[in-house]
């Protein structure tokens, strides 16, 4: 037994090295001096100031915080009524059809899903005339979709582990359904809605190929952004940025399980 | 009303793809030939898909795709076995502390994860200037462009997709079960294989799909870490629809990527509602 848990230990330590060296390096060369990413030039902080006063950059996030805000609210109205719909009424027709749509935006490969919506745009464009321009709209439309199932998953396991005696007795009660989803069922899957959301806007802020499918010439977000400079190469401001976004969701994420932590003792 | 929005956004959008696939490009505006023209003739072709299939260039990239998904899956699964295991067994607390390891680089932009091995693996970039410095090598090796890199890129950004999985069935697993074995003078070998094993396996294909799928369409990381000519297929997309502008094959490209995929997707709904069913 002692052997194999001295495999397993190193195993583990092998496999966490191979998660967090790669993004260890990025936060250490974000310091470096030198233009040259691959060449040690002594210590600055020069980028990070270079960071603030690049304009597209600050528009390219503004316009991913704006979108990823939007369609995850959305995506969190949506996907919780179809998570309620799959664990609360049973077989109804069209009901393999509908988990099915709900469930494979998840795992289609993105392009398919970019490419698929990018057409489905241009086709209402040329029947309807909207959407005129491609940008904040389509994008948003985009991110609603395939993050409305992560959202329906989450709410529909937590509807799935919880008794049904309480909406049964509101119910015998005399409360109509409505009264019953609205007094009963939300409160209980309030925490599960809030962890679709964030979900949900994390998946919107991450995404970058549904993005430059269903984007319009002049918009990008940031994640666009990010591609077309890394495109060229390693950066030193990429770094910078980069090491930003390591450092805020690391801690965001550990207060949270610190939280969570504190609440389950 | 998410019924709705599903059906607009999202099975609509596979009709029209199916509908391009079975136009001719033209040079037009949109750039393919309407299925029915003013005079109400149908018009469908199958040209396209007869293309891809005789063409040996798409059929290499198809092949390629998939091998190198599946070789990414693989290692994945070498990797994340193990790791899920030992999280599994390891106290309350480090348990939840080790997972949230885990859980960490999935939240951390997708694109600067692939970025981060850019750096790593450059021909001056840290690998070779250690081994340089160590003196194992004294040129650099060619790493960043090649495939490996890509199936490196693959296999680091889908791990946590592994592993939640698998640990998801491991923690469940009684571990009575494999003592008994072992108590009934099975080795730790046999009592992995016969007890271990089959009880995972729901997490073990759950797993390896969540791996496989995604990885097969992938764009991003055959980009930045393969070489040019390492198409994949979902680069060939993207390069036909945006670069040469012929939608018809691009749409083509997607159904019989869609085709390739859909038994593995069908088997991972497949999987959803039988662990539904047995929760309920």
């Amino acid at each position: 037994m002692n052997r194999n848990s001295r495999f397993i230990l190193s195993i583990l330590a092998f496999g966490y090295a191979f998660l967090y060296i790669p993004l260890v390096l990025v936060i250490i060369y974000s310091f470096n001096d030198s233009r040259i990413a691959t060449v040690w030039g002594g210590f600055s902080t020069r980028w990070y100031g270079e960071l603030f006063r690049n304009e597209q950059i600050l528009e390219s996030a503004f316009l991913s915080l704006r979108v990823a805000l939007t369609s995850a609210t959305l995506a969190t109205i949506l996907g919780t009524m179809a998570g309620l719909v799959m664990a609360r009424f049973g077989r109804f027709r069209g009901r393999t059809l509908f988990s099915g749509m709900v469930t494979s935006p998840m795992v289609m490969p993105e392009v398919i899903t970019g490419l698929s919506l990018l057409l489905l745009f241009i086709a209402l464009q040329q029947l309807t005339g909207w959407p005129g321009q491609r940008g904040f709209s389509t994008i948003t439309i985009a991110h609603t979709t395939f993050s409305l199932a992560y959202v329906a998953i989450i709410v529909q396991s937590r509807l799935m582990s919880m008794d049904e005696s309480l909406e049964e007795a509101a119910m015998d009660l005399g409360g109509t359904p409505l009264r019953v989803v609205l007094d009963i069922t939300l409160p209980l899957i309030v925490p599960a809605m809030a962890a679709g959301w964030l979900l949900a806007f994390t998946l919107s802020l991450d995404d970058l190929v549904i993005a430059s499918f269903v984007s319009g010439p002049g918009a990008s977000t940031l994640p666009m952004y990010i591609f077309s400079k890394v495109k060229l190469g390693v950066s030193p401001d990429i770094n910078a940025l980069a090491t930003l976004i390591i450092t805020f969701v690391t801690l965001g994420l550990v207060l949270a399980w610190l939280a969570l932590r504190r609440a389950d003792r | 009303m998410p019924y709705i929005w599903l059906l607009v956004f999202f099975l609509t959008p596979f009709v029209i793809i199916l509908k391009i696939s079975l136009a001719d490009p033209a040079l037009a505006q949109p750039p393919y030939t309407p299925t029915i023209d003013s005079q109400g003739n149908i018009y469908v072709t199958i040209d396209n898909f007869v293309f891809l299939l005789t063409d040996k260039l798409y059929a290499l990239t198809y092949l390629r795709s998939l091998m190198l998904a599946a070789s990414a899956t693989i290692f994945a699964l070498l990797l994340g076995f193990p790791m899920a295991y030992g999280i599994s067994r390891a106290s309350a607390a480090t348990r939840s502390l080790l997972l949230l390891l885990i859980i960490l680089p999935f939240w951390i932009s997708f694109l600067l994860r692939v970025y981060a091995w850019m750096g790593l693996m450059n021909n001056y970039g840290v690998i070779n200037n250690a081994l340089m410095w160590l003196g194992v090598i004294d040129q650099p090796l060619q790493i960043m462009y090649t495939d490996f890199a890509v199936l490196v890129g693959l296999t680091y950004s889908y791990l946590p997709f592994m592993i939640l999985p698998l640990y998801a069935t491991l923690e469940k697993l009684n571990l009575d079960l494999v003592e008994a074995a072992q108590d009934l003078g099975a080795s730790s070998t046999r009592a992995f294989w016969d007890v271990t094993w089959p009880l995972a396996r729901p997490g073990v294909i759950a797993g390896c799909l969540l791996v496989f799928i995604p990885a097969t369409g992938e764009y991003v990381i055959p980009y930045l870490l393969g070489g040019p000519n390492s198409m994949l297929i979902g680069r060939v997309l993207f390069e036909e629809f945006f670069a040469n502008r012929d939608w018809p094959l691009a749409s083509a490209v997607a159904i019989v990527m869609l085709l390739l995929l859909i038994a593995p997707i069908m088997l991972l709904q497949h999987y959803r509602m039988r662990e539904k069913e047995q929760a309920a």
